[in-house]
């Protein structure tokens, strides 16, 4: 252990390798200081574990009816209580959580990469590549997200892939503008100018030198909208836009609920919660990630 | 996206104001031309054929044909959407299906409840969210700082459909302390003349108070579960802008010269962080005019997100992309409305 600790902590990496294990590891340091963050990860990777083990700590994939064992309480049976159609709701909560990572995972993959191409493409060509993108960007800004959402899934029918993809529509914005600011400021640095007089190709600067640089603040910003995001797709499905029964996503669930609030309180109640426990835990997280990846921004 | 326009603000405070106001104009139109395009497009990739929903899938194919040109379907798309806008130019947004009414008429019906809700939840917002942000900062590092980032962190991260059910559930249904879902009770509807449509307002004016009783107690709730997110927000920004004032010099001599602390708080640095507060408070505003669809549905409010999201379901394409359109311009307006204020309250600016 102290021998890996010595090797991390070494004054002069031997490696490249070495050397970029060092920048996790000092990242950790700071990171595992702050108390709050390392709750936000633990819950995050509570959720991670929980998609994955789903069939493993579930008696039932959450969506065959069984009435003869409705609307039960809590207890040592059924963990959260059993729903309106007998679903023991423990067992849906836990194979909910992999359609929340699967839409948080799905936007990301769309979100990120617009992102980064257009604001790196702006921010490194200049001119008036930039002053359009930037244009572009601005009218995706000021559009209002929720109800543009609303008419996506109008216009392309309700369904978990549809609301995955109204969501990613209206936020890739910000992160073009993370990334041009950060572009900005890479073009005139020394080692572009060392890598543009080398004659690499503008392609591949953009690519392999300017976009990595850029990766870190929108991983910061895209951790605190997280929540953004798993709210406004469970919001979608509790006006039933979204995922379409029997899946087990959060959102459809507490809507299906809603009218056994008054008698069967846990049928809403715990979906609720673990909407709320995991966007607690990637605001946690972001915050924690923005301290260690982007001190200047501390309060 | 707050933060890149507050940046943005930041950075053009040494410009020239009319300048400024023109660059501002110019956004507008454009973020305009591109919500319209987008609502266009929505409209025109649309599964559902728009002939058929007027015609009926009975109809003869000359009637279907005389339909089709009729809505200018055989026009080349640039030409079917500056048709588009210049009807969107006179109010025309089409008739809806659901209520056999012109949209814009549904849309002026439905939205003074919207307005209502979001300018009260804003109010509440600001009223408890800015003297919280301001004691945090105050208090950094103290219980009453953690306590204000705890409550802000919670407000980022419930569901507030969630909390709205839970909400009527515990004080509407077992404590009784406020009324149940609606603008107002059903005894009271229609008692008053709607002038401006805002039960508050016209109550008030005909001097009604059983009625503005009934409608506060009705509002209070969805507007403070609206309000929440505002709430936070506002608290985490107050909090952020005053420690920056608080960290400055002149804040220095003010406390060396022996002005007491009151005064150094709030005439000194609250006075500096009020014009920032314009565009956060103004961003807010906009978002919660549109962040309310989900409230309106949980507590059965009768606005214009209701009316977009039962349109939805109806398959009322006129009413949706009508409502899209005003929500957004109100949207729109309000951001850049705030942004020109900022501007031209700054001293800086002038």
């Amino acid at each position: 252990m102290s021998a890996v600790r010595a090797w991390l902590l070494t004054d002069i990496p031997q490696s490249r390798r070495q050397a970029q294990c060092q920048r996790f590891f000092l990242a950790w340091l700071v990171f595992r200081r702050n108390g709050s963050a390392v709750a936000g990860l633990a819950i995050v990777a509570t959720l991670v574990a929980g998609a994955l083990l789903a069939p493993w700590i579930t008696a039932s994939a959450g969506v065959t009816p069984d009435l003869g064992d409705r609307l039960h309480a809590p207890g040592s049976a059924h963990w959260f209580g059993t729903d309106e159609l007998g679903r023991d709701i423990f067992d849906r909560v836990m194979w909910g959580s992999r359609i929340t990572l699967y839409i948080v995972g799905l936007v990301s993959v769309i979100v990120v990469p617009i992102g980064l191409a257009i604001g790196v493409v702006a921010g490194y060509v200049g001119g008036w590549v930039d002053s359009a993108l930037m244009r572009l960007t601005d009218v995706f800004l000021a559009f209002p997200r929720l109800i543009l959402a609303l008419a996506f899934v109008a216009a392309l029918g309700p369904g978990l892939e549809n609301a995955v993809l109204a969501i990613a529509v209206t936020s890739w914005s910000p992160y073009a503008r993370i990334a041009r600011a950060e572009a900005l400021t890479l073009r005139r640095s020394d080692f572009i100018l060392a890598a543009r007089s080398q004659g690499i190709p503008h392609l591949r600067i953009i690519a392999g030198h300017v976009a990595p640089m850029c990766v870190s603040s929108v991983i910061v910003r895209l951790t605190l909208d997280m929540a953004g995001i798993i709210l406004t797709a469970a919001g979608l499905g509790f006006l039933g836009l979204g995922a379409q029964p029997p899946t087990p996503e959060w959102g459809a669930m507490i809507a299906l609920g809603r009218e056994y609030l008054l008698d069967q309180w846990w049928v809403p109640a715990f979906p609720g919660i673990a909407i709320l426990v995991v966007s607690l835990g990637f605001n946690l997280l972001g915050d924690g990630l923005r301290d260690v990846l982007d001190p200047k921004s501390r309060d | 996206m707050i933060g890149s326009q507050l940046q943005e603000g930041r950075s053009s405070l040494l410009g020239h104001v009319p300048r400024r106001i023109a660059g501002t104009a110019l956004s507008l139109v454009l973020t305009f031309v591109g919500l319209t395009a987008v609502t266009f497009v929505i409209a025109r990739v649309m599964p559902a054929d728009p002939v058929l929903a007027i015609v009926g899938d009975r109809a003869h194919q000359d009637v279907y044909d005389a339909v089709y040109r009729e809505l200018g379907l055989d026009q080349p798309l640039p030409v079917q959407y500056l048709r588009y806008l210049g009807q969107l130019f006179v109010g025309d947004l089409g008739v809806s299906i659901m209520t056999a009414q012109p949209v814009i008429d549904d849309l002026l019906r439905f939205f003074p409840a919207t307005l209502e809700l979001a300018t009260v939840a804003t109010l509440l917002g600001v009223f408890a969210g800015v003297p919280l942000g301001v004691l945090a900062a105050v208090r950094q590092g103290r219980w009453a700082d953690h306590l204000v980032r705890i409550v802000g962190l919670f407000g980022y991260s419930v569901p507030v459909f969630w909390l709205g059910m839970l909400a009527l559930f515990v004080f509407y249904a077992k404590l009784g302390w406020v009324a149940g879902p609606g603008r107002i009770d059903i005894f009271y509807e229609g008692m008053v003349e709607p002038v401006t449509g805002l039960i508050l307002v016209d109550s008030a004016l005909a001097r009604e108070w059983d009625i503005f009783r009934n409608a506060i107690g009705h509002l209070v709730l969805p507007a403070a579960i609206l309000g929440i997110h505002s709430f936070a927000y506002l608290a985490r920004m107050t909090r952020h802008f005053m420690l920056e004032q608080l960290g400055q010099e002149y804040i220095l001599t003010a406390r060396v010269k022996g002005v007491p602390e009151g005064a150094v708080i709030w005439r000194h640095a609250f006075r500096n962080v009020l014009v920032q507060l314009i565009t956060i408070v103004g961003l807010t505003y906009a978002s919660l005019l549109e962040g309310s669809v989900l409230t309106e549905t949980v507590f059965a409010w009768p606005g214009i997100g209701q009316y977009i999201t039962r349109s939805l379901f109806n398959n009322d394409m006129n009413a949706v992309l009508g409502g899209t359109i005003v929500v957004g311009i109100c949207f729109v307006a309000i951001n850049m409305g705030s942004d020109l204020l900022y501007r031209l309250v700054d001293p800086r600016a002038r």
